[in-house]
């Protein structure tokens, strides 16, 4: 079981390296019971675009 | 377009151009050099300017150039891997975690947070919190974010590892969503 610190890594390293099936696995299933990383994990997409608006 | 209109054009970027020039190479005279460099290539590269993109695409896309050899001019002082190796510290203590790896303070909710992105104020509150990282986070996050170099690119220019990569770009978000959270989404009336 990976904690959310572990999982808060890997959605970050998911920007920039393509992650592996079983990684992927393990982040959807912490993804769907912990609201704490789906928020994270909603707010690093949200980084991304708003990098991408400072940018334009 | 005309040559004056133009150039005045590329004169009104220049704000801009120095402060993503400034973020990722810290000095002042550099920035200002490589700023330079990217409006008189600009200008010579006028009838080139399809004007399919805005100008201020065009313009980041010629200043990333300009950077990328600055940064390998840099590079030949041995300083900088030395610096890394401070800001990518596996073993250091984050306090944005407990012990057991749960979440210290977890993540607060953000409502609609796109609503910020058409907000000037936003836009201000993204340059704060981009000052406020280490100087060669801020270098890195850039070069990924806003040059938008791929892993191994910024590898092979900056000497580091990817691993090392990955910490110092997992830091940069950490860093910048705490103080995008308590900077703006915070207030209820934001999101």
């Amino acid at each position: 079981m990976l904690s959310c610190k572990e999982v808060t890594r890997l959605l970050s390293q998911g920007e920039d390296r393509r992650l592996g099936v079983v990684e992927r696995i393990k982040l959807g299933l912490h993804l769907r019971v912990c609201i704490a990383c789906a928020r994270y994990s909603r707010q690093l997409v949200f980084l991304r675009e708003a990098m991408q608006r400072y940018r334009a | 377009m005309d040559a004056a209109p133009f150039a005045a054009e590329l004169d009104a970027q220049r704000r801009y151009l120095l402060r993503v020039a400034h973020l990722q190479l810290r000095d002042a005279d550099l920035a200002e050099d490589v700023v330079q460099e990217t409006i008189v290539a600009a200008l010579a590269a006028r009838e080139g300017f399809s004007g399919r993109s805005s100008v201020k695409t065009w313009l980041t896309g010629i200043l990333k150039h300009k950077i990328v050899d600055a940064i390998r001019q840099k590079q030949r002082q041995p300083i900088i891997v030395a610096t890394f190796e401070d800001e990518t510290d596996l073993d250091e203590f984050d306090p944005l975690f407990k012990d057991n790896g749960a979440w210290e303070a977890p993540p607060a909710d953000w409502g609609d947070p796109e609503n910020a992105l058409s907000r000037a104020e936003f836009m201000g509150i993204m340059d704060l919190c981009l000052e406020r990282l280490p100087p060669n986070t801020a270098r890195v996050f850039l070069m990924r974010e806003v040059l938008e170099l791929e892993t191994h690119e910024i590898c092979k220019e900056l000497a580091i590892t990817a691993n090392n990569l990955w910490v110092i770009l997992y830091r940069a978000r950490m860093a910048l969503r705490q103080c995008l959270e308590q900077n703006w989404f915070s207030e209820p009336s934001r999101r």
